[in-house]
């Protein structure tokens, strides 16, 4: 399974999604950089977590408009199953491929922890192997991690079951305590936690199965049953 | 052609938390005894220089790039554009 990890000045956890995916769960990632076009045969994408541009602007604004962008929003509009983790997730927000803004935490501050998330979706392709209602424990790291959608677009959201994961308590003070959420084909999965932190037992000191989201990947393709 | 300095000011929608406007508020003015103020709102100014026939011109070229850009997120925040200064004057 080839998947290509989007590189923009600023990632930092470019490379530990690339041990992950190649290393842990035998994928063969590639990295792509911001200003390239997407190369031909990719089944996945994986938006990584950093700080493109320095935040500068705010979160994601300014890689959201990078020239690679194009591709993956063709990609997205094609049904390839695409993850934005962090950073990425703020970038696939401001590109207007997920729904919703992530707003600086509550605390203003950064927060660095594990954090404990339940799974609400359990039909997008990185959700597919866990049940309804599973709590899996992440590491969350991050300083606009407040996800934010208004009234009538969490409303929205709700029905069409776009909430893929959501706070087991409340960290950030983001809207209806959302973590993660899908597009509304679902092959698009943003999420402000790491889940590429908590995919080996070395480093999940908690014996819980959050690598479900990459096998859950594996799972979609065929690869694993 | 003259050159214009024109400010961007971003802020929150009404309804939009303001974390750190509500704590300078809380912590700092009204700890400070300053009871006749009752908020704070906190903001980011960009300050555009730019080269176009007059102010009005400079003014919604301004905001044109930042409609196209999306330099604010209009989910969550307006915009004021406002010229700063006139022609050959910076």
């Amino acid at each position: 399974m080839r998947v290509g990890i989007i590189v923009f000045p600023g990632s930092n956890c470019d490379r530990d999604m690339f041990h992950v995916l190649g290393d842990v769960f035998s994928m063969d990632p590639t990295y792509v950089w911001h200003e390239d076009e997407l190369p031909d045969g990719l089944d996945a994408l994986v938006l990584p977590g950093g700080f493109s541009y320095g935040d500068r602007l705010r979160a994601g604004a300014i890689a959201a408009r990078s020239p690679v962008m194009r591709g993956v929003k063709e990609m997205a509009d094609g049904g390839a199953p695409i993850l934005g983790v962090c950073n990425g997730f703020q970038i696939l927000a401001e590109a207007g491929i997920l729904p919703g803004v992530l707003l600086k935490n509550e605390s203003l501050g950064f927060m660095c922890g594990w954090t404990e998330l339940i799974v609400e979706n359990n039909a997008t392709p990185f959700t597919r192997m866990f049940r309804r209602g599973a709590r899996i424990p992440i590491p969350i790291a991050n300083g606009e991690g407040r996800y934010h959608a208004d009234g009538k677009d969490l409303a929205r959201l709700e029905r069409n079951g776009q909430v893929v994961f959501r706070y087991a308590q409340d960290v950030n003070g983001s809207s209806a305590g959302i973590a993660g959420v899908c597009n509304e084909a679902g092959n698009v999965v943003g999420m402000m936690p790491h889940p590429e932190r908590a995919a080996e037992p070395d480093l999940n000191p908690h014996a819980a199965r959050t690598s479900l989201i990459f096998e859950s990947l594996l799972q979609g393709a065929g690869a694993i049953h | 052609m003259p050159t214009f300095q024109v400010n961007v000011t971003i802020e929150n929608k009404p309804g939009i938390s303001d974390p750190e406007g509500d704590t300078i508020l809380r912590d700092l003015v009204l700890k400070g005894g300053h009871g006749s103020v009752s908020g704070v709102g906190t903001a980011k100014m960009l300050r555009f220089t730019i080269e176009q026939e007059d102010a009005e011109a400079a003014k919604l070229a301004v905001q044109a790039i930042c409609d196209e850009l999306r330099i604010y997120n209009p989910l969550v925040s307006k915009v004021t554009v406002s010229t700063a200064t006139g022609p050959d004057q910076i």
